[in-house]
């Protein structure tokens, strides 16, 4: 496999582990499982509730700083190869 | 002082500030008219792409679209920054280093057809449209309650405003009046939130505040759940909409954020490739401040409503009542004569109407906080939708002199002569926005929300297939684009305006809603791309190296 497949691959396998993140709080906790979760509280909050208005966006902003700095790793990795 | 004179002091000086640094940062080429030169600092590009996104729909209602809907309301808040995620992850890094102008440009060079990029061009010319027509209107609303003029005068100043700074700036001036732009709309936003929620949770973090107890001891969402259900109201943490159309309409704003043709260009303006995953990062931040924010305002203002009107004597209302009354956003009808306000579910016995926009307008008041707050939050409406329309008015100009002039009708026009087109298209644009703010279609609000079913249903699966498959070629992307954006106009039509014989909801497909119908015509396209393309030759070797070359960001 060259180093640009490597590179790919890499990425790819990134972005299934994040995006599966993604759906599972935000589809997942604040909408399918919603009402499962609402059984919970969280300080004043039921923990469905939470998720839909607050915890997955919360989540999604640290998705994308993990993001960045898992490329720019690989980024850094691939053209030290060069 | 006397409010009048705060507002035209606050607007006066930040309307000054924006037209200083578009002059000051004026476009001179072409690259600096659409995409800034391609020199902006991803934090910069943050900031002017949250005030990009945010509009005066963002700033002004949606706090009280979900202060009225409760746990239904979240479809906004995780629709509006999840597409980030998306945008971050499969399209903007990608885009970038392809690094040419506009979206169109890429469908049309990477499907190696004029047809597709006209496509194209058609697609984002709709979606920025319905989306600019409600901004100007929205435009002129803020200005009319906060200048006292006419609704008319209002979108006319703000067209003047916008007109000045987008055709003289380009994206450069855009970029920075956005970053200007940015401040004044989160303090002006922040500042009421921070003061309401110590005042009624003594917590001074809005996010947190709206989760803890007021001062009965009883945690604020418990509360409002027992007054909902008192007066009838469904209950505030659980929803009425099915599972499945909430489902559907998440992931329609989702998508549909992540295939705006005006959010997508920002990410054209950084200058390389880490910059734009960086940028994203930042927008969301910037973002998720607001929006994180706003559901927690929800909380507040409702609790601090119910309280303030339900079984009160009419005449013993405090004072903002009868001022917002004034402005018809409130509205009480003593059905029973008992002198008291009937505020429940029950419309035959309800007698009080609540606009959802007076939740954020009002709150300064109902929170006593000095005029001069009041002044700033007129400062941070009208910065929010004058941002946004700047930067929908910039994707309608460079569509029609770069994708439709430059690159099908005219190829040899010179650069001078481009810019030229551009910013005549940008004078156009907004003569026909403007005009559209004054006479509104019927259909101009409902038809804002569906904008991202549109982008959602065409540009994102050919975008996204052009980047993660090579196979991908330019027959199934137009026939996905054709028969995704086709679907979901006629689905909207049919539902929203009774176009095709019309429908209720009982005649939904799967019930989905029309807002969340965009969800559905894009797996269709998904569908009919993968499909097509299947049988049609693959596209040849040089869009394959092309491809190669844009997911690969060191190859410089």
């Amino acid at each position: 496999m060259n180093k640009n497949e490597t590179y790919w691959k890499t990425n790819l396998k990134y972005l299934v582990i994040l995006l599966t993140i993604w759906f599972t709080v935000s589809y997942g906790f604040g909408i399918l499982l919603v009402d499962t979760l609402n059984q919970f509280t969280l300080g004043g909050f039921k923990l469905g509730f939470w998720f839909a208005q607050q915890g997955s966006i919360y989540v999604f902003v640290l998705l994308i700083f993990v993001y960045i700095y898992l490329m720019n790793r690989l980024d850094e990795k691939f053209k030290s190869k060069n | 002082m006397e409010l009048q004179y705060w507002i035209w002091i606050a607007v006066g000086i930040s309307f000054t500030l924006y037209i200083a640094i578009a002059i000051i940062t004026r476009a001179s080429s072409t690259g600096e008219f659409y995409v800034a030169g391609k020199g902006v600092h991803p934090i910069a590009n943050g900031m002017a792409t949250a005030a990009d996104w945010m509009s005066a729909a963002s700033f002004i209602s949606m706090a009280g679209i979900i202060s009225f809907n409760g746990y239904d309301g979240s479809v906004y808040l995780m629709g509006w920054t999840g597409g980030y995620v998306l945008l971050a992850l499969l399209l903007a890094p990608y885009l970038r280093k392809f690094g040419k102008f506009t979206v169109p440009d890429f469908i049309g060079d990477r499907y190696y057809s004029n047809i597709a990029r006209g496509v194209a061009v058609f697609c984002a010319l709709i979606i920025s449209f319905t989306y600019i027509a409600g901004q100007m209107r929205g435009v002129g609303v803020v200005f009319s309650r906060y200048l006292e003029v006419d609704i008319t005068t209002g979108v006319l100043i703000g067209m003047l405003i916008v007109l000045f700074y987008a055709v003289l700036g380009g994206m450069k001036g855009i970029t920075y009046t956005q970053v200007a732009q940015y401040c004044v709309l989160i303090f002006a936003f922040m500042l009421p939130a921070i003061f309401i929620s110590l005042m009624v949770t003594g917590n001074v973090i809005p996010q947190i505040g709206f989760g803890s107890t007021g001062s009965d001891g009883v945690y604020l969402l418990d509360k409002l759940d027992g007054l909902h259900r008192e007066l009838g109201f469904h209950e505030y943490t659980s929803g009425k909409k099915t599972t499945l159309d909430v489902f559907f309409i998440t992931a329609a704003l989702m998508v549909g954020t992540a295939g705006l043709p005006h959010v997508i260009v920002r990410f054209f303006t950084v200058k390389k490739v880490s910059d734009a995953r960086k940028s994203a990062g930042w927008a969301l931040l910037f973002i998720a401040i607001l929006y994180t924010t706003a559901p927690a305002v929800a909380v507040f203002s409702r609790t601090n409503l119910i309280e303030t009107v339900s079984n009160k004597a009419y005449h013993a209302l405090p004072d903002w009542f009868e001022k917002w009354e004034a402005t018809g956003l409130i509205s009480f009808d003593d059905k029973n004569q008992d002198g008291l306000i009937q505020y429940v579910a029950d419309p035959e016995v309800n007698e009080l109407k609540v606009d959802a926009d007076i939740m954020v307008l009002a709150n300064p008041e109902i929170a006593n906080l000095p005029n001069w707050v009041i002044a700033i939050m007129a400062a941070g409406a009208l910065a929010a939708a004058l941002s946004t329309a700047a930067g929908l008015l910039l994707v309608i100009s460079s569509s029609v002199s770069h994708d439709l002039i430059k690159k099908m009708i005219k190829p040899d026009v010179s650069e001078k002569g481009e810019l030229i087109a551009a910013r005549l298209s940008a004078v156009g644009a907004v003569m026909l926005a403007a005009y559209f703010g004054i006479n509104p279609p019927g259909f101009v609000a409902a038809t804002v929300a569906l904008a991202f079913g549109l982008a959602a249903a065409s540009f994102f699966p050919a975008i996204v297939l052009g980047i993660f498959s090579k196979r991908m070629n330019k027959e199934g992307a137009i026939a996905g684009m054709v028969v995704g954006i086709l679907l979901m106009l006629f689905y909207m039509t049919k539902f929203k305006f009774g176009w095709f014989g019309g429908g209720t909801e009982k005649d939904w497909w799967f019930g989905i809603s029309p807002e969340g119908f965009g969800s559905f015509a894009m797996m269709v396209n998904f569908a009919v791309s993968i499909i097509i393309s299947k049988f049609t030759p693959a596209p040849d070797r040089e869009i394959q190296e092309l491809i190669e070359k844009i997911r690969n960001p060191n190859d410089e």
